[in-house]
């Protein structure tokens, strides 16, 4: 057997929940991205505390690496059922590490060349708890990664539990590449080196929090629900040193009406929610647009509809977006498309809002929201701060807090300011807050404030940056699609240049208002479309015909929660290109998660006694 | 001391004549009047309701929101600017209906604001369907055969969800309640105002005459207002004799006092929004 150099490579852990894996991904993925690699990690998890199946997928480049990949190179099986899914997919040259104190493994159906690397943890350390360490340890000596950077995390995550708990792991790291190095052929796939640099590496909500917290925001209130919850985690983890208030809310309703009720005294405030919360803040999100007070909404989606899939991504609630809370009122939706951009968007939403006076939605999902991947900083050196019109004391002519002006935007005085004292209400109102709803009915009055509040879309579509393409600008197919299948597009691109195919992209990251001139011209220089939805109907594309008229003409979906791989883009897209139909053709993308045929939840050990739900 | 018309709104009041709430906010006002409070430093938020349109009727700073929602909002603009004085206000529907879920979470919380509530068992603004705390076999329009459910009770709710300054007052007695609302918005925590006021069109049954009937004071009965135990067993006298007054006070850390956020005792809305900090978190990401 051959040693490969690969200037890419993948792994997977895979096991039960409650096996420490996330902390075992975390751990490879950032020691790689500090010794100079690009690294992309997606965690694949259920929603159990303990029991379920969890496989963490980590792509590692000497280039950036876009997404999760779907090659699998090296697998660090933590139990049987991980072996039986994934051990056929291990590619030739690749391994698979597991703990035979766990499970026997047999190389029948494995690909040419995959080495079964079964360690004794108990015979060589005596304690089960060391055996992610010890397996990672095989896996780096095997892989050719850099081992500095882990016995450098291993002394950085243990530095709180004591000098005794490092130096058993770091034994058990070094007793598991010692294991490699004394019992292993010659082969298989090592890693080129890194740059050397060391690069950020960060998820979508952290991201979305750190821009909350440079563009000055002081207050956030949420209610726990996956996969926003670790936005509330993330936040409050700099609470104390930044000055933010967060605050747990007995729901979603509450969360929304009190980030509103901090606003409307003039803090800076943001809340977050997936779906299902969204639907509860509804009515609220109105209430923002009809007292004109600025308010940031993170929707973090996951597979619904209803609780749907707590764990598993989707794109499904747009229309949900759209048409929240009843009536017409001025709305922002930004979808960020990578991980600079959730802290840029965070940014300019804030400043949207105050200069619109108006509920900014920022929609993200799991796939953004919770991936790990490494970036090339950001700039948090110049950030604009912009609160639009504040007044401090009321002019000559008296304070009107609706006043109707040319932009429709009314300078706004905050309570505790003399002279300038106002009621804002939901209920229709005149220029000074005054209530016209019933009995001082006025319509008139009522299409003046009316027409005042929309005027504001014309300044948000002019202020937010117009859509471009990527790529060739005249290629002969254009992916289509919004926010988190942005990089998946990006790849399959690059892939398809590659077989030299013209692709270009276009997704799309300010959504509301909907910039319908610049798409419309845009999509009338594209030749051939396909959208690229992470959901089932095509929401995007229904929304472009609805705003511009023009019909995208191919369509590839999925709606079975997992994102998407690049061959699952790349394979239809290049079909598209060789085939060029006529007729419109809808394909619809599923994982394959190795299930046996005759699985049933029922009777899965993975399933097992305690299983914690969580929502 | 601050004059009353200071606190008086540019529009009249639209409520029915002899409605209660008249007295309400005629109480509000001289509250405030006395302790002198600037008006340009109280905050007024309210949900929906014929009671809710109260902050349009007064001079101060108002939020006039969604059904049942006035205490989260209140909460909010609270912990925004703890430098404002804070008072919800709203009906029976309104808070102990639709909203009753903020309700007990705000006593929990003992975030320091004060919560009027118009209770006048009845929804009036729809036009008199039964109300969280319509008496049970009472007709209305809902409940053409009598109300089935037992009527909810908001004082022996506020004081089980820790609410540290609990009162009920009577729109048939002004000055009486102007002194408890005193006393609500001086006191260092969540105040509950519940109000007896009568809803003259809608509501048949518990009219101004019915109350004058069983109201008594707990003051003039030399209830202790400091023993818990009492103040529930009072909670729960209905019927012959209905206490009004203090039931219960009691001072504890208000949320404010115990938020980090808030340690530096400056308001969030005066606080800077630059953040020095963002290079030292930049650091954690790598």
């Amino acid at each position: 057997m051959t040693i490969q150099t690969a200037t890419e490579l993948t792994v997977w852990i895979g096991g039960a929940a409650g096996d420490g894996i996330a902390s075992a991904g975390e751990s490879l993925a950032k020691a790689c991205s500090r010794s100079g690699y690009h690294v992309f990690a997606y965690n694949s998890y259920q929603s159990v505390i303990r029991g379920g199946h969890v496989c963490m997928h980590i792509r590692i480049g000497t280039r950036k690496v876009y997404t999760q990949g779907d090659t699998l190179d090296y697998l660090i099986a933590l139990n049987q059922e991980t072996f039986g899914r994934y051990s056929k997919r291990v590619s030739s040259g690749g391994a698979i590490f597991y703990n035979t104190d766990k499970f026997q493994a047999t190389s029948a159906g494995l690909s040419k060349d995959v080495q079964l690397i079964g360690i004794p943890v108990m015979e060589l350390v005596g304690n089960q708890l060391m055996q992610n360490t010890m397996l990672i340890g095989t896996l780096v000596q095997v892989s050719g990664l850099d081992a500095s950077s882990i016995r450098q995390l291993i002394e950085e995550r243990f530095s709180k539990k004591g000098e005794a708990t490092i130096k058993t792991n770091l034994e058990a790291f070094d007793k598991g590449m010692e294991f490699a190095k004394s019992k292993l052929h010659d082969g298989g796939i090592r890693m080129a080196k890194g740059d050397g640099k060391r690069r950020p590496l960060a998820g979508g909500n952290p991201m979305v929090g750190f821009g909350a917290l440079a563009a000055g925001c002081r207050f956030y209130s949420a209610y726990p629900m996956t996969p926003a919850s670790s936005l509330l985690h993330w936040l409050v983890k700099y609470a104390s040193q930044t000055g933010l208030l967060v605050k747990q809310c007995e729901d979603e309703i509450s969360a929304l009406n009190m980030a509103i009720g901090a606003a409307h005294v003039g803090a800076r405030t943001m809340t977050g929610t997936s779906g299902g919360g969204f639907a509860l803040m509804t009515e609220a999100i109105g209430e923002a647009g009809m007292t004109e007070t600025p308010v940031v909404i993170v929707e973090a989606q996951r597979g619904g509809p209803s609780t749907g899939l707590p764990t598993k991504t989707e794109q499904g609630d747009l229309f949900q977006m759209l048409g929240a809370s009843q009536g017409e009122f001025p709305k922002i939706i930004l979808a960020p498309r990578t991980l600079q951009e959730c802290y840029t968007t965070a940014i300019e939403a804030f400043n949207l809002a105050e200069k619109y006076q108006c509920p900014v939605i920022i929609i993200t999902d799991l796939y953004l929201a919770e991936r790990l991947e490494t970036f090339e900083g950001v700039d948090i050196t110049h950030i604009p701060i912009e609160r639009g019109e504040l007044i401090s004391q009321a002019t000559g002519n008296g304070y009107h807090r609706f006043l109707d002006t040319k932009s429709g935007i009314s300078p706004r005085a905050l309570p505790g300011t003399p002279g300038t004292v106002y009621t804002a209400a939901t209920d229709e109102h005149d220029e000074d807050g005054i209530v016209i709803s019933d009995v001082f009915s006025n319509p008139p009055m009522r299409a003046k404030m009316m027409a005042k509040r929309m005027r504001k879309v014309e300044g948000i579509l002019q202020e937010l940056t117009p859509p471009k393409i990527d790529g060739l600008q005249d290629a002969d197919l254009t992916l289509i699609g919004w926010g988190s299948t942005y990089p998946v597009m990006l790849e399959t691109m690059e892939a398809l240049r590659q077989e030299g195919f013209r692709v270009n992209v276009l997704c799309l990251r300010a959504l509301w208002p909907f910039p319908d001139k610049a798409v419309r011209q845009l999509l009338e220089r594209c030749k051939m479309t396909l959208s690229v939805e992470n959901n089932y109907t095509g929401q995007l594309v229904k929304l472009i015909r609805m705003e511009t008229g023009v019909s995208i003409q191919h369509h590839l979906r999925k709606f079975d929660g997992e994102p998407f791989d690049p061959t699952q883009v790349i394979d239809p897209a290049r079909h598209l290109l060789k085939t060029r139909p006529k007729e419109s053709v809808i394909a619809t993308a599923v994982s394959d998660e190795g299930l046996p045929a005759d699985f049933s939840p029922i009777e899965s050990p993975a399933l097992g006694a305690e299983v914690a739900r969580q929502h | 001391m601050a004059q009353v018309k200071e606190y008086v709104g540019k529009v009249k009041p639209d409520w029915c004549p002899g409605c209660g709430d008249f007295a309400v906010l005629n109480a509000l006002q001289r509250a405030l009047a006395e302790l002198d409070i600037a008006p340009h430093n109280v905050q007024i938020v309210s949900g929906i309701g014929c009671s809710s349109n109260l902050p349009g009727f007064i001079h101060a700073y108002g939020f006039h929101g969604l059904h049942g929602r006035a205490l989260p909002v209140a909460t909010g603009a609270k912990l925004g600017n703890h430098a404002l004085t804070v008072i919800a206000t709203g009906g029976d529907g309104d808070g102990y209906g639709i909203g009753v879920g903020h309700f007990i979470h705000t006593c929990r919380r003992n975030v320091d604001m004060t919560y009027i509530v118009m209770d006048n068992q009845i929804y009036g603004l729809t036009t008199g369907q039964a109300s969280p705390t319509t008496e049970k076999d009472i007709r209305t329009k809902s409940t053409p055969e009598g109300t089935i459910e037992t009527a909810l009770n908001p004082i022996a709710l506020a004081l089980s969800s820790g609410a540290t300054y609990v009162a009920r007052g009577f729109s048939g007695d002004n000055l009486h309640l102007a002194q408890l609302m005193k006393g609500a918005i001086e006191h260092k925590g969540f105040a509950l105002v519940d109000v007896f006021s009568p809803c003259v069109t809608y509501n048949k049954h518990n009219t101004y005459p019915w109350f004058r009937e069983r109201v008594y004071k707990l003051e003039d009965e030399r209830h202790d207002p400091s023993d818990f135990r009492l103040a529930i067993e009072k909670a729960f006298e209905w019927g012959a004799r209905i206490p009004l007054g203090l039931f219960y006070k009691v001072e504890r850390p208000t949320y404010e006092d115990q938020e980090p956020a808030l340690r530096n005792g400056k308001p969030l809305v005066k606080q800077s929004l630059e953040q020095p900090d963002l290079a030292s978190i930049m650091e954690d990401f790598i």
